[in-house]
């Protein structure tokens, strides 16, 4: 029993590593962030903590104590009392009071973190199995936030790749999304398939992405960097691999960025708009595959029976184009094949479609164009 | 084995063989059912927890594929919840409720046998789920809608044996309640019962309140699944986050299901070997009562990232840590029950006093969870899974090795090992910190919870507490070496009184107990 004190102990030195700068790299302790509520949310979980261990060195004392003196082998006589209402009734108030005393700052910090008015910019974030979408309302640009390749591969079963050589591992994306230092963000979290969460511990909150559901949360982020986090709400088989990355920048950067997105935006649609060679189709629909689909229907389209049909000899793949095409966009109630429409554009979905009907010996022969696409749209 | 329960002097012909725990109606081979029970699945939720930990012992994918993995952890949970720690708390109840309280056996017999017979039906359908093509439910022991719906032919099964399991529950808790009202012995009035009754009676109403709102929604889940209903779909007008809220109306209650019996053993341990009785004894039932009534209006903690107005977000925290004052009274009392005591600490005290002090680890966790702008950081990382690990492994299942051990010498008449005992409970008790504790960091770093696969960066803690789960582990088997060698005959003979410290009617019953505890009602002192 002697040897639980130590649990303090380390708890205290917990404490102190937090709160020290420099540390390997692993961590002990919750950041405390770039924004003013991770900033409180740091502040109630230290306060808490320290509470904490107060009662604990108070109580676990006693009971060492007890221990030590009041030991059979020592001769103690066990005394008969049995009860005493004075000490009973300090027992009950001075933990309320304690309490009192934190939900004060707990109450202050939820009231400022509800305050989403008044925002400098929104972005809608879409939470999907198992990517983000990110929309930046009255800016027109929106994208999908997939885990990096490099990850992707080192985190198959038996890849043989030690996570230790990937940069970022399993916390890095394709595209970040990208914010203005300085200026209130409204996040607007909504999902198209499952529940998702979306936290970046670095902004001091999480918040779930539900379908049907439009939630709301802000951050002013003060220092410009990288953050990165994870989907914090079981979600499926990709559960591990939707991270999400947040770039915040200088204005100036910021609007730069802007602009770049807007042409990248411009040159994909006019790519959407002309007629695409096979071979071009084939190779961008095998990426698009990997990226998108082979999670669930694993890279050789063989699925996993009873959970994620194969397309492998699918009726639907081997069927007509017009059903496929519609499976791929609407996806199918009530089962895990969500719909694609919002997610890809004309050219992925023509070029995903087109790589199933003729991958793994499925050899439709057929083409489909981001044209088709487009009209299948209306 | 047949040989624990044997009466002494039996009158009625007794029937041996398979028929005697078929058709059993006598609440000790059905406590000794349940307890078995209770141990198989403690093993099997331990190899699926063992596999999780296996493929967390290092980043990246070695063993298991991140859809076998989320199966592993849901089975995980269903098994403990509902297999392990559940079953062996109405073993508990069974075999020590009539006999504290001077009866001869349980209220309804019959309901006794059927609330356990039910059991292994529900956990066959359950675990054959394993071997179904699409494998076992992965959707997370929550069951949260949509997810859950994507589950494929285990759907149904699953289903199904929640809905057995929770009446198997209720009629075990009808009979605890129907029990203690009726059969009391003359002279054992409500302020002599024994703690551990007195909890069980609040857990039985927990138990009727709670388990068919759980068993509402998950047929809620069912027909949406394959009768076309809304109920949580938002494209047909339903609400997913409504269900989070149906179950966890459940789920928080459940909670103190699965804690307040321990309670109640901790409550009778302490006392016997500080040879000194409970300190408040009517403030430990006022505590309990209130921690059950606050069960009940603290459920939506589970859930503060959901999205909830502010007045919701502050009530549910409010209420949350106000859970904090009767659960500090309960501390504060086995402390001052052993204050001036004259302790000893042979191994079921030392497993009360863990409890004790791992218990209240849990408890602080817990309360830094419930304030709502932290717990925005906490929920659904690895603090949390730590959090619930101090209160369900080192709270209640602790309290039931606990309680094993310092019933067991009644039940079998034999002394367990005294230095296996204490071995088993080092071994524990170093493995389970060594498993659990460094989750706490994990959380707070940034892992969340229910992935497979991590960022480099925990790997460390990770690998740790993966050496710590196969310890704990390897540590029960200690454990079951001891139980089945008492039950087995082996071993020092027992007093009637066992322990020097211990009081109540139990005690004055012979180790092993005769079939029918009392025939006579006997005289409370």
């Amino acid at each position: 029993m002697i040897t639980r004190f130590p649990r303090s102990v380390m708890i205290a030195l917990v404490c102190l590593l937090g709160g020290g700068t420099a540390r390997a790299d692993y961590a002990l302790n919750l950041t405390q962030g770039v924004t003013s509520i991770s900033r409180e949310a740091y502040r109630l979980h230290m306060l808490a903590l320290w509470v904490c261990v107060v009662i604990a060195i108070i109580v676990f004392g006693a009971m060492a104590w007890s221990m030590y003196h009041h030991r059979k082998s020592r001769g103690a006589v066990a005394a008969t009392f049995h009860d005493n209402t004075k000490v009973e009734i300090v027992w009950s108030i001075l933990p309320f009071l304690v309490l009192v005393g934190l939900a004060i700052p707990a109450t202050t910090a939820l009231i400022a973190m509800h305050d989403t008015s008044n925002a400098d910019l929104t972005i809608k974030i879409t939470g999907q199995q198992w990517s983000w979408r990110y929309d930046y309302l009255k800016e027109d640009i929106g994208f999908v936030s997939n885990l990096d390749e490099k990850s992707a591969a080192a985190a198959k079963l038996g890849s043989g790749v030690d996570p230790r050589s990937v940069e970022h591992y399993l916390l890095n994306v394709d595209k970040p999304v990208v914010v203005p230092v300085g200026k209130k963000v409204r996040f607007l979290l909504n999902a198209s398939d499952v529940i998702h969460s979306w936290w970046l511990p670095d902004l001091g909150f999480k918040k779930d992405a539900i379908p049907g559901f439009v939630n709301e949360i802000w951050a002013r982020i003060e220092k410009p960097g990288t953050y990165r986090g994870q989907c914090t709400e079981l979600c499926g088989v990709g559960h591990g691999f939707m991270p999400i990355v947040l770039i915040a920048m200088s204005e100036p950067d910021y609007q730069a960025w802007l602009a770049g997105q807007r042409a990248a935006a411009a040159k994909a649609k006019a790519g959407a708009d002309r007629v695409w060679t096979r071979e071009e189709l084939l190779s961008k629909g095998a990426e698009v595959y990997t990226k998108t689909c082979a999670a669930c229907h694993l890279p050789g389209g063989e699925g996993i029976p009873g959970t994620f049909k194969a397309l492998k000899g699918s009726p639907v793949v081997k069927g007509p184009l017009a059903e496929h095409i519609d499976r791929v966009m609407n996806g199918k109630p009530g089962t895990a094949m969500p719909p694609f429409a919002a997610q890809l554009d004309d050219a992925d979905i023509a070029a995903v479609i087109t790589h199933e009907r003729n991958a793994w010996g499925n050899n439709m022969g057929d083409l489909v164009q981001p044209a088709q696409i487009k009209a299948a749209r209306k | 084995m047949t040989e624990i329960a044997l009466p002494q002097h039996h009158e009625h012909e007794h029937p041996s063989g398979i028929t005697r725990w078929l058709f059993t109606t006598n609440h000790k081979d059905i406590g000794t059912l349940y307890l078995l029970f209770a141990v198989s699945m403690l093993f099997i939720g331990g190899s699926f927890a063992m596999v999780v930990r296996l493929e967390l012992f290092q980043p990246g994918l070695q063993f298991v594929s991140p859809h076998f993995f989320n199966q592993m952890t849901t089975m995980h949970a269903l098994v403990m919840i509902f297999g392990a720690v559940m079953p062996a708390f109405v073993g508990l109840a069974n075999w020590m409720i009539p006999m504290m309280i001077g009866a001869p056996d349980m209220a309804l017999p019959r309901l006794n046998n059927w609330s356990f017979w039910l059991l292994p039906f529900a956990f066959t359908l359950l675990l054959s789920t394993l071997f179904m093509p699409g494998g076992a439910p992965s959707g997370g022991w929550t069951m949260y809608p949509p997810l859950v719906l994507q589950t494929g032919m285990a759907f149904p099964f699953l289903i199904f044996a929640v809905h057995l399991m929770g009446i198997s529950s209720v009629m075990g808790a009808i009979n605890v309640i129907t029990t203690v009202f009726n059969m009391r012995a003359p002279g054992m009035t409500y302020h002599k019962l024994p703690l551990f009754v007195w909890t069980w009676v609040v857990t039985a109403f927990l138990l009727i309140a709670a388990m068919p709102v759980l068993a509402g929604a998950v047929t809620m889940l069912l027909t949406d699944k394959y009768f076309g209903t809304s109920f949580f779909n938002a494209a047909g007008g339903g609400d997913p986050v409504m269900f989070q809220h149906v179950f966890w109306f459940f789920g928080h209650p459940e909670v103190y299901i699965m804690i307040l019996p321990a309670f109640g053993i901790v409550s009778q341990i302490v006392p016997t070997f500080a040879r000194k009785p409970l300190f408040g004894y009517t403030s430990m039932i006022y505590a309990v009562a209130s921690i059950a009534f606050l069960s009940f209006i603290v459920w939506a903690h589970h859930m503060f990232t959901v999205g909830m107005p502010l007045a919701g977000e502050l009530f549910f925290m409010y209420s949350t840590v106000l859970i904090a004052v009767p659960t500090g009274v309960k501390v504060f009392n086995w402390v001052a029950t052993m204050w001036r005591g004259s302790m000893s600490f042979e191994t079921p005290m030392l497993w009360a006093l863990c409890f004790i002090i791992l218990f209240s680890i849990g408890g602080f966790s817990g309360l830094m969870l419930g304030l709502a702008p932290a717990d925005f950081q906490y929920q659904d990382t690895y603090f949390v899974v730590a959090h619930f690990h101090y209160v369900l492994v080192t709270g209640a299942v602790f309290a039931i090795i606990a309680g094993v051990y310092f019933w067991l010498p009644k039940w079998t008449g034999r002394m367990y090992d005294e230095r296996l005992g204490k071995l088993h409970f080092w071994l524990s008790t170093i493995s389970v910190n060594l498993l659990f504790f460094p989750q706490h960091f994990l959380g707070l770093a940034g892992m969340p919870r229910r992935i497979p696969d991590y960022a480099v960066q925990y790997a460390e803690w990770n690998m740790l507490s993966s050496i710590g789960a196969f310890l704990f582990g390897a540590s029960q088997l200690i454990f079951v070496y001891v139980v089945v060698r008492a039950m087995s005959g082996h071993g020092e003979k027992a007093t009637d009184q066992v322990w020097e410290g211990a009081r109540g009617l139990e005690w004055t019953l012979s180790s092993p107990p005769p079939y029918h505890s009392f025939n006579e009602p006997p005289k409370v002192p």
